[in-house]
């Protein structure tokens, strides 16, 4: 029963693509470690040196291997940690079962995917990275992060009338 | 503790900082059944500031504050890392990189950034009319569009093992090579570099 309404739920957010799909309810202090595991991630950000425009322009310039190395082995970690997950069917720290939705083929992941390349090669910075140059001081990325919001609204103003 | 300062202070290397993300995967969905995706938290303070009745922004936002908290604290450890984890020597980037970028006309070579692009100094001239507006839009288009990026594609989707993110993943680094390859130099000079 509880499975049909969040399924529901999920749809009437059109797909929301990192969604939250606990059951139970989370408020207060049991935020926090979002709080901390995003704090942590920050970090690693920086000290990688993930978040420098320096290191995305030698990536796409094929001229340093350490960006492919951070996205290479965080995905070889991920693959088997769901692998791990789902074989041995462990539960969430609230006892549900984990829950990952598909994802699904649209010509925006072609173009859209495109454009944001074109971006991230501008910037030196995906979405995660700008907030973390913002908090080690490259303030004027605030510019950028408002642009990035111009963009994302103005998708949503003319989603339906992009191809997909 | 001085020692174990100055060893974090080092940059690190992509075998501690990639399974590091890596294990985010995991920590997401095992602390509260939570797909990690960074972008979303674009649209969800779009949705929470400006839905101006636009479907696509009209939904429970609140439901996802923890990417908000997630995208907060990124910021925070940025803080934490430059201020107290700060590494005391400049950057040392590929010596071709560093090449290819002075022949484009940067300079700075000290810290994560270039100062000559990236300073309240060029909000309104054209070189930040490129690198902060336009960057800045195409990130925030191109994602929402994909529905993901590096992180809900290239790490959760992949990690998932679902092609259409590979497919998204493929087409952000198409678009990074033809920007910095091709497009870039001619854009710089005609901001000004």
């Amino acid at each position: 029963m509880k499975t049909t309404e969040n399924i529901e739920e999920f749809e009437v957010t059109q797909n929301c693509e990192a969604p939250n799909l606990q059951e139970k309810e989370e408020k207060g202090l049991g935020m926090l470690k979002y709080l901390i595991l995003g704090t942590l991630f920050g970090i690693v950000f920086v000290k990688a040196e993930i978040v420098s425009w320096f290191r995305i322009q030698e990536m796409f310039r094929l001229q340093s291997f350490h960006m492919y190395g951070v996205i290479g082995s965080a995905v070889i970690v991920g693959i088997i940690s769901i692998q791990l997950i789902k074989r041995l069917k462990i539960k969430t720290i609230q006892g549900e079962q984990v829950r990952i939705p598909d994802k699904e083929f649209k010509k925006g992941q072609i173009i859209g995917g495109f454009m944001f390349g074109l971006g991230w090669a501008i910037t030196g910075a995906c979405p995660g990275p700008l907030f973390a140059q913002i908090g080690a001081g490259y303030t004027v990325v605030l510019v950028t992060l408002i642009s990035a919001l111009a963009g994302t609204w103005v998708y949503g103003k003319f989603a339906d009338k992009l191809p997909n | 503790m001085n020692q174990f300062v100055d060893w974090m202070s080092q940059p690190w290397p992509w075998y501690v900082a990639g399974p590091m993300i890596g294990l985010t995967v995991p920590a997401l969905l095992l602390l509260g059944n939570k797909s990690f995706g960074i972008s979303s938290s674009l649209r969800h303070i779009c949705a929470a500031c400006v839905p101006a009745g636009i479907p696509f922004f009209s939904y429970n936002w609140k439901k996802e504050t923890w990417n908000l908290l997630f995208v907060l604290g990124v910021g925070i450890g940025g803080f934490i890392a430059a201020n107290f984890l700060a590494n005391p020597s400049a950057i040392v980037i590929s010596e071709a990189t560093q090449a290819d970028l002075t022949a484009l006309g940067v300079s700075d070579f000290k810290a994560l950034m270039p100062l000559d692009i990236f300073s309240w100094e060029n909000v309104f001239n054209a070189k930040g009319f490129l690198f902060f507006v336009v960057g800045g839009f195409l990130v925030g288009f191109g994602t929402r569009y994909a529905g993901g990026c590096t992180s809900g594609h290239a790490i959760m989707g992949i990690s998932n093992l679902q092609w259409p993110s590979l497919v998204a993943t493929v087409f952000f680094m198409l678009g990074g090579f033809l920007m910095t390859n091709v497009l870039l130099e001619p854009l710089m000079k005609w901001v000004g570099f």
